[in-house]
């Protein structure tokens, strides 16, 4: 398939404020959801309810919250409805994280189970409250839903890193264990609560610590080996 | 590389993000966090050199005030006056290194413009996105404070966001937001209105207006009734209390009496009343129209000045 990718030698510092600036920054979100779409899912545990998840590697691995991946065994499901079987392969209540690994047999689709684009340590720290976000989920069952909203805050921990990321973005339940990406495509953090009608997000280097604890690939692990 | 690779349009998203975050760096500058009530600190804009306006709801105590800037520094404020009308009130710093906030042209408030609400409800700066959703001419608000234009928000205003400032994409201030003026909704109140009142609040630590110390409701007058005072009014405004001592009870007004007209215009509404009685009415007499036990009479009241009111205790 073909995407419609505008020339990219045309400017766009300034583009904002031309009459056609809206038609193009529409453009820009529609193009921008269609890729964050393809790594994102729907994760189903059984009984009511679906959350999200984000697909960390093309050989399988859905990161999501622990609280949507309730069962040892979960239903995954691309955005064009290829459905598989998932196994829990790590869970993290602390940090309210978990690990899948998708029933790859006969190969996954990379259009329907494409890796996320992720942020780094850097991308974190240089966002700013203002700057533009963009979640992909299933909110309220409605999948693939995009929301657009900018960052409030991000919270800083004990440590120095990033606690929370908290977004002036308009969340629902389902939008949990989905993608929370910035301008620049990059997931920076999983959604996982509504706080005072903030959406709270877990960045990216928590997801990596994660994943490094539990002895599963991670996107700095697997830059570094490529 | 079966990853998705990023549309080259992106770059579009990219810039107004950095448009966006770069307007909340320039304007948060000038916002600061007040300390004037329990739970979280409310927000407030230098707006002048040593001067700071912020959300009068949120102000809720008149000493021991102090103020977060965005360097960290923090500093005690006087409170130079209070006007719950308007749902502003002015503070007083000594030092103030932090730029005074940038204002927008007033031309800029329009329907549908991409606008900024910021706040310091704790040390870092925190923003909200969205757009002028209403604009209208000058109102009163139900406490009688004259606003110059109505302005509403599609832009969450956050607890400890009122007193922050309404920013356009460049970061240059439109008003000063607030969900203290209509049941808890988004409004912001315009430039124009904010240095009104901030001069009036520098000079005389308040804003004057009339007062006649009686509270009122509005109450269906019998066709008989209207036809016997005089007044096309279907609706008069009942006396239900009257201050002690106020101009109205030194007046002779009692409760029960019935207000149709005020110097020969009727008055259905307590809001026409208010906006009879500005600041140039006080000290001078006024005619009351009113009905008592059915008969027509009138009325001689010298308006008062409205008492000054304190710290309140209101939400948010």
């Amino acid at each position: 398939m073909t995407d419609p990718v505008p020339d990219a030698d045309a400017p766009v510092a300034g583009a904002i404020g031309r009459p056609d600036a809206l038609d193009a920054l529409g453009v820009a979100l529609s193009e921008f959801a269609a890729v964050l779409r393809r790594s994102t899912v729907e994760v189903h545990a059984g009984g009511a309810g679906v959350g999200s998840g984000v697909v960390w590697h093309a050989d399988g691995l859905v990161v999501t919250n622990a609280h949507v991946a309730r069962a040892d065994r979960v239903t995954v499901v691309s955005w064009n409805g290829q459905a598989r079987d998932g196994r829990l392969v790590a869970c993290d209540q602390r940090r309210d994280l978990a690990a899948i690994v998708v029933d790859a047999a006969g190969g996954l689709d990379p259009d329907a189970f494409s890796t996320a684009s992720t942020g780094t340590p850097a991308s974190l720290a240089t966002l700013r409250p203002g700057d533009l976000l963009v979640a992909l989920g299933n909110p309220l069952g409605v999948a693939g839903a995009i929301a657009l909203g900018v960052v409030h805050v991000v919270e800083p921990g004990r440590s120095g890193r990033p606690r929370w990321i908290r977004a002036d973005i308009r969340l629902a339940p389902g939008n949990s264990g989905g993608p929370l990406a910035d301008a620049r495509g990059r997931v920076i953090g999983i959604n996982t609560m509504i706080v005072g009608g903030l959406g709270i997000a877990v960045p990216v280097t928590t997801v990596e610590r994660f994943l490094a604890d539990a002895g599963l690939r991670t996107h700095t692990a697997g830059s570094r080996a490529a | 590389m079966a990853g998705p690779s990023t549309p080259a349009s992106a770059g579009i998203l990219e810039s107004l993000s950095n448009d966006l975050a770069g307007a909340v760096e320039h304007a948060g500058q000038s916002v600061v966090a007040i300390h004037a009530r329990r739970r979280i600190p409310a927000s407030g804009v230098l707006w002048r050199p040593g001067v700071i306006v912020a959300a009068n709801h949120t102000i809720q105590r008149d000493e021991e005030i102090t103020v977060s800037f965005a360097d960290g520094t923090t500093s005690p404020a006087a409170l130079a006056g209070r006007d719950a009308t308007t749902d502003l009130a002015v503070l007083k710093v000594d030092s103030a290194t932090a730029p005074v906030a940038t204002p927008a042209d007033p031309a800029a408030v329009r329907v549908g413009a991409l606008v900024l609400a910021l706040g310091r409800p704790g040390p870092a700066v925190t923003a909200s996105l969205g757009v002028i959703s209403a604009v209208g001419g000058e109102w009163r608000t139900w406490h009688g404070g004259t606003i110059d234009r109505f302005v509403r928000l599609d832009v969450s205003i956050y607890d400890g966001f009122s007193g922050g400032p309404l920013v356009d994409a460049a970061g240059r201030v439109l008003g000063i937001d607030t969900s203290g003026l209509s049941r808890g909704a988004a409004l912001a109140v315009p430039t124009t209105t904010v240095n009104r009142v901030t001069d009036q609040l520098l000079r005389d630590g308040r804003v004057a207006r009339g007062y006649l110390g009686l509270g009122m409701q509005p109450v269906r007058l019998p066709a008989a009734l209207t036809a016997r005072v005089g007044t096309p009014n279907e609706v008069g405004l009942m006396i239900v209390s009257a201050e002690p001592g106020g101009p109205g009870d030194t007046a002779g007004m009692l409760i029960g009496d019935i207000l149709v007209a005020v110097d020969g215009t009727n008055v259905a509404d307590p809001a026409e009343l208010l906006a009879l009685l500005g600041p140039d009415r006080i000290g001078k007499p006024l005619t009351a129209r009113i009905v008592r036990g059915g008969e027509p009479t009138t009325v001689t009241i010298t308006v008062g000045e409205r008492p000054v009111a304190h710290a309140s205790r209101r939400r948010r």
